[in-house]
């Protein structure tokens, strides 16, 4: 067993290791990259440099635009075709991958399953695409007559320069259904983060507000940022039920196309990735003036309170009585799990590089469980995750951030709701906190090492330095942390569990921790080359 | 065999003066193909008698992969193997990732074969060398001597300029070197003194001048070289010299592309006539 760093008097002062990892790049590569690795004092507002090109040569944990856009938010959308116009390989690499769960209503269409690609072929390329892209609409149309079709853009076709924007016109003509286009080119953007902007643009200008409802709840809410991997928005809806909230639509975990359309008949947007989905939060607001506020439903407390938040809102007894009556009730069983759990793995340390709120929230299910986290970070965050909504107005547009549409919204006269800004005022001279994140720093501790867009050098150095228990990642880092003797979670698909969202998620989540860390099974095994050579050979020097 | 590219500004001349070239080769003996590397299609028309030449990337549209290559090559005048690599319509796809799969595909079917005994191939590449595609001939050794067709009017210099620096990227890692300048003449002012002076700064030779001449304009007409058109017009002779030159030719460079400033200047000092 390797030696551990005493913990009890806090974290250490990781500097040195800092120092370490940046003596290996070049100069201008260190530079940056420091900027990137803050020791964090949450005392103190630091800034992190987050949201800029990854440097060439460097690997990264990042993914691309197109990702962002196509499996990211539009991804677990369940009524929807979505085209990806491009070579088939990335929509075949991008089919399902990310575990989104879906449960459409009794004979509705689940085109999921499905991947959708025009196939581009070198000819496609030469020629341009636009014909092989109205066939393929046309045919998706004759085979599934769905009543929505979305278009992904695939690098090659930004670089030969195919309108996807004019084949949606021109198709949604011809069909008569809604068909939007994505300018989502894997380059376009430093990160998928471009994508999760320019899919939300997408959406709100093609789909949001298309349908009028009839009011079908006393307290309508909108979930945002919520993505249904391993069946996460299920036990949210479950608790939503119960508690007497009508959940009108989530973006975008089980979700329709249908439920965006009328999604701004909603009373309140509940944003909980902030990353990825505040643009739409922000533009409903100022359309039809639905405020939005943050919550996080990972981890019991954090539900609880998020749920409390919600109660607060509309300031209905009744609904706070559900509300408080439902979590005492689900606190029970979540407590007692916690309690049988918590001994076992209590102290243990773990660090998470993952997402753009993820690293985040489940620190609040590892604070439960008296996990340590010693060192995190986003792969596609921007300043404000790190550090608060008060820095926005300080963030430094560059020109990658230029390259993607800043939809300019104006007020809807007839939908705009005065009541709910009058609400919000009201509120705020209480104290009650709206479009308010304070990111993910001040929660940590201090001394821990806040790591933005971390690669693999910088992965093996972290272990070295920390020896941690576990570590949350993706799959592109799994066996790499793996061989290192170190369990991964992957906290993107979840491997293969889940919910961990909510009270249900948290306990599901507990017992994973108990599998995973409470066994010595990662320290009993060696790596084969550490004991016998890989490869026996002699050498002969001539004198 | 010697793999021959012709570059140049678009309009300057180049398919006019390559097609008469070839007609010179071809006279004197010599086997020749001719690859047209603009969407355009228009490379080998004087040689075809016409545009009549099915491209290769519709051949390719249109039958799949099931192409032969008597499907895409035609004789032309003299005995000139002749292709068009062909390519989309302006404004849609990507006519350079157009030339890498025509060149290819020629490759594949064997359009080089020993069999045809060829001397000489011809690539005629479309004005600028805009994006990697249309710099295909002179990469991975598929041509290995270019000739620049260049006036003395200063966008045309510009261009030869700037095609040099392709030139310089691609012969420090193949073997592509610089052949010479072809001035296909506007008689502007000291033309002449300025692109041998130009050639000279460039490391390389004026190979030849040719003088301007409407009968090149009235063979055009007529869908003819001129050689073919009217073979006792003194400018047919021109273009046998010119052929002639290319063939004796021994010297191949790698350019040393001129700064901006030294190029200015260059057209101050002999564009003003004295």
């Amino acid at each position: 067993m390797p030696n551990k760093i005493d913990y009890t008097n806090g974290l250490p002062d990781p500097s040195k290791l800092k120092e370490e990892i940046l003596a290996k790049y070049p100069r201008k590569v260190a530079k940056k990259r420091s900027k990137g690795m803050v020791i964090n004092d949450p005392a103190q507002s630091q800034e992190i440099g987050a949201n800029i090109r990854t440097i060439p040569g460097i690997i990264t944990q990042r993914g691309c635009t197109y990702a962002g856009c196509k499996g990211v938010v539009l991804g677990p959308t369940s009524d929807i075709i979505n085209l990806v116009h491009g070579p088939i390989g990335c929509s075949f690499y991008a089919w399902l991958t990310r575990r989104n769960q879906t449960r459409p209503a009794e004979g509705e269409p689940n085109f999921m399953t499905y991947a959708f690609s025009t196939d581009m072929q070198d000819e496609n390329i030469v020629f341009g695409g636009e014909a092989k892209l109205k066939d393929a609409i046309r045919e998706a149309y004759d085979m599934f007559k769905p009543t929505s079709i979305g278009i992904f853009s695939t690098c090659p076709v930004g670089l030969i320069g195919d309108d996807v924007h004019a084949v949606a016109r021109d198709m949604k003509a011809e069909l008569g259904i809604n068909i939007f286009g994505f300018s989502c080119e894997g380059y376009r953007g430093v990160s998928q983060s471009a994508g999760h902007h320019i899919a939300n643009n997408g959406i709100f200008k093609h789909v949001v507000g298309n349908t009028e409802r009839e009011r079908t709840g006393k307290f309508q809410v909108n979930l945002m940022g919520e993505y249904n991997i391993g069946g996460d928005a299920f036990e949210i809806e479950r608790i939503f039920e119960e508690c007497g909230l009508t959940l009108l639509s989530t973006y975008s975990g089980n979700s329709t196309v249908e439920s965006f359309a009328y999604s701004h008949t909603a009373d309140l947007n509940m944003v909980m990735c902030h990353r990825s989905i505040n643009y739409i939060a922000e533009m409903m607001e100022e359309k039809y003036g639905i405020p939005w506020i943050k919550v996080n439903f990972i981890g019991a407390d954090s539900t609880a309170k998020s749920l409390r938040k919600i109660a607060d809102y509309f300031g209905d007894e009744e609904l706070s009585a559900k509300v408080e009556e439902v979590i005492e009730r689900e606190q029970l069983k979540v407590k007692a799990v916690a309690a049988a759990v918590k001994p076992k793995v209590e102290g243990k340390l773990a660090m998470m590089f993952v997402g753009g709120s993820r690293a985040h929230h489940y620190q609040d299910l590892f604070t439960e469980l008296g996990v340590r986290v010693v060192s995190a970070g986003y792969e596609f965050a921007h300043r404000d995750d790190y550090e608060g909504r008060e820095v926005i107005p300080n963030i430094k547009i560059d020109a990658d951030t230029r390259n993607i549409e800043d939809l300019v919204v104006s007020k809807d006269e007839e939908n705009f709701r005065d009541d709910l800004v009058a609400k919000k005022a009201e509120l705020e001279a209480k104290g009650y906190e709206f479009k308010e994140y304070k990111g993910m720093m001040p929660d940590m501790q201090k001394n821990s090492l806040v790591i933005d867009d971390v690669n693999h050098w910088e992965t093996e150095k972290l272990i070295e330095f920390y020896k941690p228990d576990l570590f949350c990642a993706g799959i592109k880092e799994k066996y790499v942390v793996q061989k290192y003797g170190v369990p991964l979670k992957q906290l993107h698909s979840y491997d293969y569990g889940g919910p961990y969202a909510a009270f249900g998620g948290a306990i599901n989540f507990y017992k994973e921790m108990e599998r995973m860390l409470a066994t010595d099974i990662w320290k009993l095994v060696d790596a084969p080359w550490k004991n016998e050579p890989e490869i026996v050979g002699s050498v002969t020097v001539d004198a | 065999m010697r793999k021959i590219a012709i570059y140049g500004k678009g309009g300057i001349g180049k398919s006019t003066t390559t097609q008469n070239t070839v007609a010179g080769l071809v006279e004197a003996g010599k086997n020749v193909k001719v690859v047209g590397c603009d969407p355009k299609a228009d490379s080998t028309r004087l040689l075809l008698g016409g545009l009549a030449q099915k491209t290769v990337l519709d051949t390719l549209r249109e039958e799949g992969e099931d192409v032969e290559l008597e499907d895409i090559v035609k004789v032309g005048y003299g005995g000139v193997r002749c292709v068009e690599s062909g390519g989309p319509e302006p404004g849609v796809g990507c006519a350079g990732r157009g030339i890498i799969t025509s060149i290819n595909m020629l490759e594949q079917l064997g359009a080089w074969d020993e069999k045809f005994q060829l001397d000489y191939t011809f690539y005629d590449v479309l004005g600028d060398v805009v994006c990697g595609g249309f710099a295909m001939p002179i990469r991975e050794g598929k041509a290995e001597e270019i000739y620049i067709v260049v006036s003395g009017e200063m966008m045309a210099m510009y261009a030869a300029n700037n095609i040099c620096k392709g030139i310089k990227k691609y012969a420090q890692a193949g073997g592509v070197r610089l052949g010479g300048l072809i001035c296909n003449s506007r008689k502007v002012d000291n033309e002449s003194a300025m692109i041998e002076e130009l050639a000279k700064r460039l490391g390389t030779q004026m190979i030849h001048f040719v003088p301007r001449d409407n009968m090149v304009q009235r063979a055009e007409i007529n869908r003819k070289t001129v050689i073919d058109y009217e073979p006792n017009h003194p400018q047919a002779d021109e273009y046998r010299a010119l052929a002639k030159a290319i063939d004796e030719n021994e010297l191949f460079v790698i350019p040393e592309p001129l700064e901006i400033e030294e190029l200015e200047k260059l057209l101050i000092d002999f564009g003003i006539a004295s």
